[in-house]
């Protein structure tokens, strides 16, 4: 069977962990290069290792070759800005991992298939891959007016790109929470946790609810789009089940929906406990394989 | 002794206390009397610091700025300061809070991740703030981590840092160390916050000015998240006593305590189970009420959350995780909600 070449920007810790995905995988795609601009760094070195082709040039390199279809963009915000455009003109599809949101953002259990003709895809956030789905799953079942999610991961799993700019984790977070999970009014707030051992990422959603709904049908609606997720990030649980809580709000004494997860690393490249950059390539990993399997049959179709 | 700056944050600190429910006029009354008393710098913020009205830290029952705008307009000499804490408050809030007028903002994050607060230090400084590094739980990490956070805070154009004692887990000779290291390596100002969940609140402020210290907080009533901080009226008592010269009107505090604050006190603040398992256990201060409403919820006890919680090294923000805790400890149990 034809196999989509796909190639990753950026031999940081993101790209490494997402080519051992790619190469651990036995799927739509096939992992053609691996380019970064440092031809010292570790990420070329072990992507050699690996039998990949690599470049130190950076999108050229990526450009120059016209059978890479899907391009895993691992660099930063500023870089997949001015980037973008030239992959568009290519035809190259562009998984965004930067929180530069170029293109619309996916999350695959809720919009994927709303975006296959879209050229860049944009990730969101850690924090947003692994609770906008939670918000989505109560708002398909009841209208969630006010969300607000709080994750939570080790302070060795946060890069400096996030630390240097807080503001920008909330602000894209937060919108997703509204975009994406459908509430009405959404807060994003991280913390970064420096407890030795280092914690496991965990993230918790309150969902704050005006009408009256049935409980059950909220948790359960809950518990499947959690087992959807952990077919892509199988570290991805659920900590306890979900439970309502009435909680003084803006809106009155409300029923809140306390939704409690945990996500723990595959261990492809990073350490468990960085549940935040696994659940990240766990989904680019899904977005990039739908997106094959998509390309593949309309070249079926065509041909 | 030199005379060191006070900060009275009754109306920041003492804000969880009340559960976020100061109201403007509340707010007029007690900054009138601080005003008047010559306390120089008064803080107005929701306790988690500027935005932090959400379900994880407690609504507040009235707009923070409203708060901001009524002390800003009151104050005749005293400065007002606000909290800001990096990911509940971002800079759009920081921006606003200036153009309410407050002069002084204090940046706090825990006390490992200082490098979270240059983008925040650059804008204060930017906008024409007094900036102070706030390195909270600080009980958590020796003195030497401490001179490398606060020398990061330095280079970001902090003026003052702070050991701040969130948990009340300090005793003396721990805080002597800090204030200490903190006095011999950076140029800037040092200061000290307390709580007193050891009893430890007077005792421990004295010990860092001993220590150097060129600012230190109090509460008026000791009005504050859990045990409370040190009571301002006391702290300015026993500096009289001291022969250090603060010029504060100490007659005048001691009406305000006890007339403008201890009305609003919804139970009297004292060292009791719940705040001395907490300062025992390291746990923040200001998970004290989200703990009781857990244990209540969960059926468990306060102090077996409080001990868990201080097991998990839980920081500042982390409330979500008492229910965690509060769920696991009932499940445990075989106990059903």
């Amino acid at each position: 069977m034809s196999k989509v070449k796909a190639a990753i920007l950026g031999s940081g810790n993101i790209g490494t962990d997402l080519m051992y995905k790619i190469l651990k995988n036995d799927g739509n795609m096939e992992l053609d290069l691996v380019s970064g601009i440092d031809p010292n760094s570790e990420g070329l070195a072990r992507a050699k290792e690996k039998g990949i082709a690599v470049s130190h040039h950076g999108i050229h390199a990526i450009l120059e070759d016209p059978e890479i279809k899907i391009v895993f963009d691992a660099t930063s915000a500023k870089a997949h800005k001015l980037n973008a455009q030239a992959l568009r003109d290519q035809g190259k599809l562009a998984v965004d991992m930067t929180p530069a949101a170029v293109g619309p953002f996916v999350v695959p259990t809720v919009n994927l298939h709303d975006h296959l003709e879209a050229m860049n895809v944009n990730l969101i956030s850690c924090g947003g891959q692994a609770t906008t789905p939670l918000v989505h799953a109560v708002n398909r079942v009841v209208p969630v007016h006010y969300a607000e999610v709080i994750a939570t991961a080790a302070s060795l799993s946060i890069g400096p790109g996030t630390r240097q700019n807080v503001d920008e984790f909330v602000r894209t977070t937060a919108n997703a929470v509204e975009q994406i999970g459908g509430a009405k009014i959404a807060r994003a707030i991280p913390v970064f946790n420096p407890a030795q051992p280092p914690i496991n990422m965990t993230n918790s959603v309150y969902a704050v609810i005006k009408e009256e709904f049935d409980e059950a049908a909220v948790i359960e609606s809950v518990q499947s789009i959690a087992a959807e997720i952990s077919s892509y990030v199988p570290g991805y649980r659920l900590k306890g089940t979900p439970f309502v809580d009435y909680r003084e709000t803006p809106w009155g004494r409300l029923p809140t929906v306390v939704i409690m997860n945990e996500v723990i690393g595959a261990g492809d490249f990073f350490p468990t406990y960085a549940g935040n950059l696994d659940i990240m390539t766990a989904s680019a990993y899904r977005v990039g394989e739908v997106y094959a399997a998509h390309y593949l049959s309309a070249k079926e179709v065509t041909q | 002794m030199k005379i060191p700056r006070l900060t009275d944050t009754t109306l920041r600190d003492g804000d969880h206390a009340v559960s976020h429910s100061y109201t403007p006029e509340q707010v007029r009354a007690i900054v009138k009397e601080l005003d008047e008393a010559g306390v120089p710098v008064i803080e107005v913020s929701h306790g988690s610091g500027l935005n932090g009205s959400t379900i994880q830290q407690g609504f507040s029952t009235h707009s923070e700025y409203d708060l901001i705008k009524a002390a800003v307009e009151t104050a005749k000499q005293a400065k007002i300061a606000s909290l800001f804490v990096p990911g509940i408050g971002t800079s759009k809030e920081l921006r606003e809070a200036a153009e309410l007028g407050i002069s002084v903002i204090r940046i706090a994050v825990h006390c490992t991740e200082a490098d979270v607060t240059e983008q925040y230090f650059r804008l204060a400084k930017e906008l024409g703030l007094e900036t102070v590094g706030f390195l909270m739980m600080s009980h958590t990490q020796p003195a030497s981590v401490l001179v490398e956070q606060a020398m990061l805070m330095e280079s970001y154009g902090a003026d003052c840092v702070y050991v701040v004692d969130s948990a009340g887990a300090l005793v003396q000779s721990g805080v002597r160390e800090r204030v200490s290291a903190l006095k011999e390596n950076l140029s800037i100002q040092v200061g000290f916050h307390a709580h007193n969940n050891l009893g430890l609140s007077i005792g421990n402020t004295v010990t860092a000015l001993e220590a150097g210290a060129d600012q230190i907080d109090g509460t008026l009533r000791g009005l504050g998240a859990g045990a409370g901080n040190a009571p301002t009226e006391v702290l300015v008592a026993v500096l009289n006593k001291m022969n250090i010269e603060t010029g504060i009107n100490l007659a005048k505090l001691m009406d305000a305590a006890e007339e403008k604050v201890a009305p609003l006190m919804q139970s009297p603040i004292v060292i009791d189970r719940g705040n001395l398992s907490s300062g025992y256990a390291g746990v923040y201060n200001s998970f004290l009420l989200h703990v009781k409403h857990a244990a209540e919820k969960f059926g468990v006890g306060v102090s077996e959350i409080m001990e868990e919680l201080g097991k998990r090294q839980t920081v500042a923000g982390q409330e979500d995780w008492i229910l965690d805790v509060a769920l696991e400890l009932a499940e445990r149990k075989g106990i059903t909600v």
